[in-house]
């Protein structure tokens, strides 16, 4: 049987006295799409953070493509791609040299980064921004050229933490159309945070996060149900998304 | 193999690249110790008198015994730069990337520390290069000799800025480290002036730099400069790096280090 992208299996995590995440667990299935819903302070940087091994996880287990985070790191984190909430890239330097950065961290050559980096450009539409500084682009094309970054080395998972944040209504859908036509076209699974309802479609996984507890996971529509996501939501949570 | 090789390389070219990239960056770095060697030496020639002392084997004048400190110096403040800089890299996210990586973070860590002592050296030997304009002119095979002297001053310097950027959470802290750390390291050691000088005025001032590893750096650039080894600072430098490389990849290990308990995390 083929490992899951992502599976966390009963994990929190607290700094000190505040328990930011309780007993959570979830699947990103390979190939698919799982949204995490939760207002800000839900949980989701934290969760993010565990995943990328920015924070220990110290109870539970996170499998990354079947690989323990903490037994198999390297293995693990090699299968990630990781898009996050804020700008990572080096303002210093221009796409190409952050790319080229990048794939050296996963121990990419040069001759074998640069035909990808064009291939990566093409993919999120920033071909002829290859030479410009990260500071020259817009908000929307920083986020894409976030994206090519998290792409460079082909990972089986992307996390995207509230990647839409701080765009407009276009940019913003046109970043999460991107990410869907990843996962449509080169079978990359997503696990995409955010507390946007827009953004989620009906037949999407959904995993609701409040105050560091899943409340629901299962399809959106059937979470939704006829009363719709935002009336759902509130009752779940008793705050509005 | 060729992969760690691959991601070394790429951490040095983007150190190399920023620093490039911010020309005022290595103007300052220049600027700083040619200002000593060019206004303060010549001001304290008239004052301090200089008896030989090893690695010297005759009466040199103030700019050459004040050279190794400067060299030293360069190095202190490219180390306190690159302290900076991974403060700056946390502030802005990244420092993430770095930290994503599926290599291990020491190895992450010592090749970024390895990194800025590249840069650091290219700034020593254009130094150096102006000093020899100005008359100071160690023997040519010094500037051969000094270069692993500078490597692994450079390094314990380095280890100590990554240190002490684990344990700096904002970059508006910075300015406690300029008044607590690189001044009191640069003027309590013996950049400036001799040890046994320090010892006529002040025996407890004398014990702090003797205790000061930055004094060891500048001994171990200063003899290699001159074609000698001072063993004991070549123990000292090397104790120090281990010491503070160990305790920056201690703070950065997210299984073990403070980090591991502070909300806000390494990025």
């Amino acid at each position: 049987m083929t490992a899951a992208a992502l599976e966390i299996d009963h994990v929190s995590h607290n700094f000190g006295a505040v328990q930011a995440l309780q007993d959570v667990s979830l699947t990103v299935p390979r190939g698919g799409f799982t949204a995490l819903l939760g207002v800000n302070g839900a949980g989701k940087t934290t969760l993010f953070s565990l995943i990328t091994r920015l924070y220990n996880n110290r109870s539970g287990v996170i499998r990354v493509g079947g690989h323990d985070l903490r037994r198999e790191p390297s293995k693990a984190l090699a299968r990630l791609g990781v898009v996050f909430q804020t700008r990572a890239m080096d303002a210093d330097l221009t796409i190409r040299q952050n790319l080229i950065y990048h794939a050296s961290l996963h121990g990419i050559p040069g001759r074998i980064a640069r035909p990808r980096i064009a291939q990566v450009l093409d993919q999120v539409d920033l071909a002829d921004k290859a030479d410009a500084r990260v500071t020259a682009l817009s908000g929307g094309q920083s986020r894409r050229a976030e994206i090519a970054r998290a792409l460079i080395h082909r990972p089986d998972l992307l996390l995207l933490d509230e990647a839409t944040v701080g765009l407009d209504v276009k940019s913003r859908a046109e970043v999460l159309a991107l990410t869907r036509r990843l996962i449509a076209r080169d079978g990359v699974s997503a696990l995409w945070a955010t507390h946007i309802m827009d953004e989620i479609a009906p037949d999407d996984d959904l995993v609701i996060l409040h105050r560091g507890q899943v409340l629901r996971r299962g399809r959106a529509d059937a979470i939704a149900g006829s009363q719709g996501m935002t009336q759902a939501f509130l009752d779940m949570t008793g705050v509005a998304p | 193999m060729t992969g760690w090789l691959t991601a070394f390389l790429g951490i040095a070219r983007r150190e190399t690249l920023r620093f490039v990239n911010q020309r005022g960056r290595f103007l300052a770095a220049l600027v700083r110790p040619l200002v000593w060697l060019f206004i303060f030496a010549a001001g304290f020639r008239a004052v301090l008198g200089l008896s030989i002392t090893p690695p010297y084997q005759t009466y040199v004048l103030y700019e050459v015994y004040v050279t190794p400190g400067l060299v030293a110096m360069i190095q202190l403040f490219n180390g306190m730069q690159s302290s900076l800089s991974m403060v700056y890299d946390r502030e802005t996210g990244a420092m993430r990337t770095l930290l994503v990586s599926p290599f291990p973070r020491w190895f992450l860590l010592g090749s970024k520390l390895v990194a800025g002592v590249i840069v650091s050296i290219i700034q020593v030997f254009t130094f150096l290069a102006i000093a020899w304009f100005w008359g100071i002119t160690p023997p040519a095979w010094g500037y051969v000799a000094v270069i692993p002297a500078l490597i692994l001053s450079g390094l314990m310097l380095g280890a100590m800025g990554l240190f002490l950027s684990s344990a700096i959470r904002h970059l508006e802290n910075f300015a406690g480290v300029m008044n607590f750390v690189i001044f009191p390291m640069f003027f309590a050691s013996s950049a400036l002036y001799p040890l046994w000088r320090m010892r006529e005025s002040s025996p407890l001032l004398h014990d702090i730099c003797a205790f000061n590893p930055f004094t060891h750096a500048v001994e171990l650039i200063r003899f290699a400069l001159y074609l000698q080894v001072n063993w004991t600072s070549l123990a000292v430098v090397m104790g120090c790096l281990a010491g503070f490389f160990g305790a920056a990849v201690f703070m950065y290990d997210p299984q073990k280090g403070l980090w591991a308990r502070r909300k806000g995390g390494p990025s």
